[in-house]
């Protein structure tokens, strides 16, 4: 054994391995070479962003007339003004920050609802007993299988007959029931004790003095990497906010958007346009860079 | 396990679960019901009559020349933009797993994409290939090959599917190197003492392991390149040119909403229904056995 242990690190010292915790069998070279394939991959990757950055600091001129030079140009406050406070840059006579607030506004009502009715759900569905249990279950998870695409027309008279087209409530209310929220709080009340509901119940706790004291506090990670998770969902909602909304002011900024360059032509202010992109690229950014440490341990845990 | 300590309420639980069901019934369930309703109806072009045609519907929708265009489209835009997003995504994955400095580094800049919707990831794209004022499409045609996704419908093919998983990279990549920590380093280095390559390891022992999260990334990946690519494929070709790019989604969403189609595009809806549940059950039997495995 013994002998077997020494001759594995008589290995390791000749296939290079050294004290830095580095793994056998991958020589210092293939590890620069790793280096450079990420460089170049992240270059890729970030690249479209950094494209459209460049380009919104730049003059229409310039961007009409190609190749966009690689470093950002002198525009940069005289664009972000224009396009934040100037009258310019308007879509269809609505300003970018009443698009801004509306994405916001349809990101945290789908994040924050969908947080509060499947904490609802899952707590009647893990701590009580009662007829039809099971059934509410499945009647939840079927709702996997049912995406707006495969409902849209149907889902958009529904819409109309209640009279929420042009609506927050329209844009957010038929997004947060969604049954992955509930599966996953379901999943993570069922490793709780038993024996915590039988202290809680002994000290006298009732249903909402347990789900506020005790089970609200322990479930402080799971709510955070899926608030994360849920406000991208709500931010990059396309399909949805097309169909239920027909005023301008009540876009949301991707709409917005995708309106501004569907009337492209020679009076397209581009430069204006490249500003209204990153504004509506950098917020959702900041929340997964910022929160990162959640949100990549939600997406890899719940596997949504 | 002791059998779960419960709470003794009768009505508290039917209040708790009320709002959920309420809306999943209102938006979820009767859409759904009257999607399937709608798709054995024929209505006259005007829609004051509708008359009860059986399944004449689905004959017509699958028998209709543009349809099965739609669905090559679907199945070569899938295939390749879940190929291409997996294979960059685990060449990075398995680069990061080498490395033993600034994974956090790289991994904060890798999951920029994630956050950008399916639709500005499009138009991003589309501002860099844009024939008129692009960058690329003017060196492109600086080189002599003649660019314009507008009109040729491969290109514009092409840069749909590029758009598509150069989003998806963000979430295969993350799925990867977990599943690459996962991998027991111990077999690994066993392989390395024993004289295999860094690329013969990967083939026989490093992929393979990696099987349960291929398939899973599959299932996902083929998942959102038929739905969620809808603001892609709207945004930067409208189906176009011709219908080269008009996937099955994007056809459900023309067809009921721009042409007035009704009775064609509920039956389509269903068809994608059936199409969904195949894909969620498929996932949920992986699920399982990962489980097992695990």
């Amino acid at each position: 054994m013994a002998e077997a242990q020494g001759q594995a690190k008589g290995a390791a010292v000749a296939l290079g391995r050294r004290e830095d915790g580095a793994m056998i069998g991958i020589p210092r070279r293939s590890r620069y070479i790793a280096h450079v394939a990420l460089i170049l991959g992240i270059l890729i990757v970030a690249f479209p962003i950094y494209y459209t950055f460049v380009a919104s600091t730049h003059s229409l001129q310039t961007i009409l007339r190609p190749p966009l030079p690689l470093l950002p140009g002198r525009e940069f406050f005289n664009n972000y003004y224009e396009a934040l406070f100037g009258g310019v840059g308007r879509i269809g006579g609505v300003d970018v920050w009443t698009l801004l607030l509306n994405s916001t506004i349809v990101a945290l009502g789908i994040a924050i609802g969908k947080i509060i009715i499947s904490l609802l759900s899952a707590y009647a569905i893990v701590f009580f007993r009662f007829p039809l249990r099971m059934v509410f279950f499945w009647l939840i998870f079927i709702t996997l299988m049912l995406p707006v695409e495969v409902r849209i027309l149907p889902t958009y008279k529904v819409m109309v007959d209640l009279n929420l087209i042009d609506t927050y409530t329209g844009l957010i209310v038929p997004l947060i029931a969604s049954a992955t929220a509930t599966l996953l709080f379901r999943q993570f009340f069922l490793t709780i004790p038993g024996e915590l509901v039988e202290a809680a119940r002994v000290d006298g706790a009732g249903p909402w003095r347990f789900f506020k004291d005790i089970l609200l506090p322990l479930s402080r990670t799971n709510i955070a990497a899926l608030f994360v998770i849920l406000f991208i969902y709500g931010w990059t909602q396309y399909l949805w906010p097309l169909l239920v909304t027909n005023r301008n002011d009540m876009n949301t900024i991707v709409i917005a958007l995708r309106k501004m360059i569907s009337f492209a032509d020679a009076d397209t202010q581009w430069h204006l346009v490249m500003v209204t992109c990153m504004l509506a690229i950098v917020p959702p950014v900041l929340v997964v860079v910022l929160m990162q440490r959640w949100f990549v341990r939600g997406l890899v845990e719940t596997e949504k | 396990m002791s059998p779960r300590v419960t709470f003794p309420h009768k009505v508290l639980p039917y209040l708790l679960v009320a709002p959920q069901l309420a809306i999943t019934g209102v938006f979820f369930y009767w859409p759904a019901s009257q999607a399937i309703y709608q798709s054995t109806l024929r209505e006259d072009p005007f829609g004051l009559n509708s008359a009860f045609v059986g399944l004449d519907n689905f004959r017509r929708v699958l028998s209709d020349p543009n349809y099965v265009n739609s669905i090559q489209v679907t199945a070569i835009f899938t295939v390749a933009t879940a190929l291409l997003a997996m294979a960059v995504a685990l060449f990075l994955a398995v680069m990061v797993d080498k490395v033993i400095r600034g994974r956090d580094f790289y991994r904060t800049l890798m999951i920029w994409p994630y956050a950008v919707a399916p639709a500005i990831a499009g138009m991003l794209w589309l501002f860099m290939f844009n024939p008129s004022m692009g960058t690329f499409a003017y060196m492109l045609r600086s080189a002599g090959v003649y660019w314009d996704p507008l009109l040729n419908g491969n290109q514009a093919m092409l840069l749909v599917i590029v758009a598509a998983a150069w989003k998806q990279i963000s979430y295969n990549f993350l799925f990867f190197v977990a599943g690459l920590q996962a991998i027991p380093k111990t077999l690994v280095e066993a392989a390395a003492i024993d004289g295999a390559g860094e690329t013969k390891r990967f083939w026989t022992i490093i992929f393979p392991l990696l099987a349960p999260t291929t398939f899973f990334l599959l299932v996902i990946n083929t998942t959102y390149a038929f739905f969620d690519t809808f603001g892609i494929i709207h945004a930067v070709t409208g189906g176009g040119p011709g219908k080269s790019t008009e996937t099955l989604v994007y056809k459900v969403y023309n067809d009921g909403f721009v042409n007035l189609i009704l009775g064609d595009s509920a039956a389509q809806s269903v068809i994608l229904m059936v199409i969904v549940i195949a894909l969620t059950a498929i996932q949920f039997r992986y699920v399982e056995k990962k489980v097992h495995y695990g």
